[in-house]
């Protein structure tokens, strides 16, 4: 039995969640055993809808999960894998995902396969493939245990369409203890409001200091991802100047991300922002340095001024149809 | 006040990595200490220069040369250190379960531990430590401050940033943005070299604190994956240039 757990936001699946329900049909032979866990205070809408693509949905409905932290989703998952005799456990690589997964697999004494891009059945245990050393490395990483831990990079599986009939949804009670709350939430701000979230989007659009200021960086960069309806990235020296959220950092301290356009605009390419986007399907570079190693991972490369390539683009993507 | 800082020791971002027959080749590339986990050691240091009497443990897990790096975090101030000296390349769950051993007969009230180790390319360590101690963690944090017996940190998460207070003990994991890590001057580089390094064999602290010397999962082989790339350049100039690319995205590429 494979569970999938499923990474929500706003009443609805996040992208991911979608990617994880390929990956288990996969994994499963689509056997009717594909169970999916939803956990929050008010999983109902989310578990409706991931009825349409999976037999079985477990719900878990407390109001510990509110907002949701690492021990509190740490103790429902542990507890529905032990419960179900989960021989996988498979989480949406978010940065929560990435939080409470390695908590999950230790307290199931169970092997993580963490952040994969790829996941097969291995005899009676999983080989998965992933990114090492600013991902400069793929490595193949094999665990067998009776329960295996794996956490997903997005964009790792294609989405899946509905099944035929609709699952069953189940609800399971979790026996939270007092130390799963032990860590108080005292604020929430959002970064990416009214956008698209960075790992959710199709088309990302990054850009770096040559914008000289961050006036400039949000007439331009934010200007053609708006247009776009694209993700807003940027470089570390970006966020560092403070002219973006560090939330939209890509690279190896910021996200990962691995869109179906990635746009790198004055972003000179060093390994550390590679890292966050290399797995893009198409990338397009844009700098003025025609030697800046961006090019080099390019499938497009313009060589040439932001500042008057980017209003050039802006003209050419208003006249798309 | 005791802090105990993780480190590992990573080649540096520029270095070159090699890989053939399916095992990786590091002969040649700088061995730095993890850029994340500086930002932990200075935390500390300032903890402790803001007045608050503290003892600052360093702790890493790796091959003999990763006693350079543990020089390095001595040499910006750390008291001590502590090298389970192990030549397994050991998994962050592995490794995190050795370490929390050692953690425990320290018994501090705070670990700091890098947001994401640039070898692994994992970001595990930490809350996987957290769970192995039975400690809360928060990670990814950019601010940190102490009001009695509870730390509030600022931390990302996915859509924006979030505030959580902690009670201690707790282990936190670091990034940039928390802090500048100074460099070590030449004076404290020399006192670093009297300061106490213990080296611990891993099958010992393994076998004390109950874990294998093991890894939980099974690497079966590293290599590079160079993936093509059109590498087209579109010429002249920035309206042509752009309406070009703007095709070819649309036509060719079929992204647009």
């Amino acid at each position: 039995m494979i569970l999938i757990v499923i990474d929500h936001a706003d009443g609805a699946p996040r992208k991911s969640a979608y990617e994880l329900v390929s990956l288990g049909r996969a994994l499963t032979g689509d056997d009717g055993s594909l169970t999916a866990l939803v956990a929050g205070d008010a999983p109902g809408a989310v578990a409706q809808e991931i009825a349409r693509f999976v037999p079985r949905v477990l719900t878990v409905s407390a109001p510990e999960l509110a907002p949701p932290r690492a021990e509190t989703m740490t103790r429902a998952v542990a507890h529905a894998a032990t419960t179900l005799g989960a021989e996988a456990v498979l989480v949406g690589a978010s940065r929560f995902g990435l939080s409470y997964s390695p908590r999950v697999a230790m307290r199931l004494g169970a092997p993580l396969l963490e952040d994969v891009t790829a996941l097969e059945r291995d005899g009676d245990g999983y080989v998965a493939k992933r990114l090492s050393y600013l991902a400069r490395v793929t490595e193949t990483v094999a665990a067998s245990a009776p329960t295996v831990v794996v956490s997903v990079k997005p964009g790792a599986a294609a989405a899946a369409d509905p099944a035929a009939s609709a699952g069953e949804v189940t609800e399971l009670e979790v026996p939270f203890e007092p130390d799963d709350v032990r860590v108080g939430v005292a604020s929430r701000r959002a970064a990416t409001k009214g956008r698209v979230a960075l790992e959710d989007a199709d088309v990302v659009v990054a850009g770096g200091r040559g914008f000289g200021s961050a006036e400039t960086f949000d007439d331009l960069v934010v200007g053609l991802a708006d247009a776009l309806g694209a993700g807003v990235g940027s470089t570390r020296a970006v966020v560092d100047a403070g002219w973006r959220p560090y939330g939209e950092q890509i690279g190896q301290t910021g996200k990962t991300v691995a869109p179906r356009l990635y746009l790198a605009l004055a972003v000179s390419g060093a390994v550390q922002h590679l890292s966050g986007m290399n797995r893009s399907k198409v990338i397009v570079a844009v700098n003025k340095d025609a030697d800046a190693p961006i090019f080099r991972v390019a499938d497009y490369g313009i060589v040439g001024d932001v500042l008057e390539v980017v209003p050039a683009l802006q003209e050419a993507v208003a006249g798309l149809d | 006040m005791k802090i105990v800082t993780i480190l590992k020791q990573v080649p540096d971002a520029e270095a070159r990595v090699r890989a053939s027959g399916g095992t990786l080749d590091l002969s040649g590339a700088t061995l730095v200490i993890d850029g994340m986990d500086e930002y932990g050691v200075e935390e500390a240091l300032r903890i402790r220069e803001r007045g608050m009497e503290t003892e600052i443990v360093a702790l890493a897990c790796g091959p003999e040369r990763a006693a350079e790096a543990i020089r390095t975090a001595l040499a910006m101030g750390v008291d001590r250190a502590v090298h389970v000296v192990s030549d397994v390349t050991l998994d962050a769950v592995a490794m995190a379960r050795v370490l929390a051993g050692v953690v425990q007969d320290e018994a501090p009230e705070l670990v700091f531990v890098g947001g994401k180790q640039a070898d692994w390319d994992s970001s595990a360590l930490g809350p996987a430590l957290a769970e192995a101690l039975g400690w809360p963690h928060a990670d990814w944090t950019t601010e940190l401050t102490f009001e009695d017996g509870t730390i509030t940190v600022t931390h990302d998460i996915d859509d924006g940033t979030e505030t959580l207070t902690l009670p201690l003990p707790a282990v936190v994991t670091t990034q940039q943005g928390l802090n500048e890590p100074r460099y070590p001057t030449l004076p404290n580089i020399m006192k670093a070299k009297r300061k106490t390094l213990e080296a611990r064999p891993l099958a010992d602290v393994a076998a004390a604190a109950g874990a294998p010397a093991d890894r939980a999962t099974e690497l079966r082989a590293s290599e590079i994956e160079a993936r093509s790339r059109r590498n087209v350049v579109l010429d002249g100039d920035a309206k042509t240039a752009a309406t070009e690319l703007v095709r070819r995205l649309r036509d060719e590429a079929k992204v647009l």
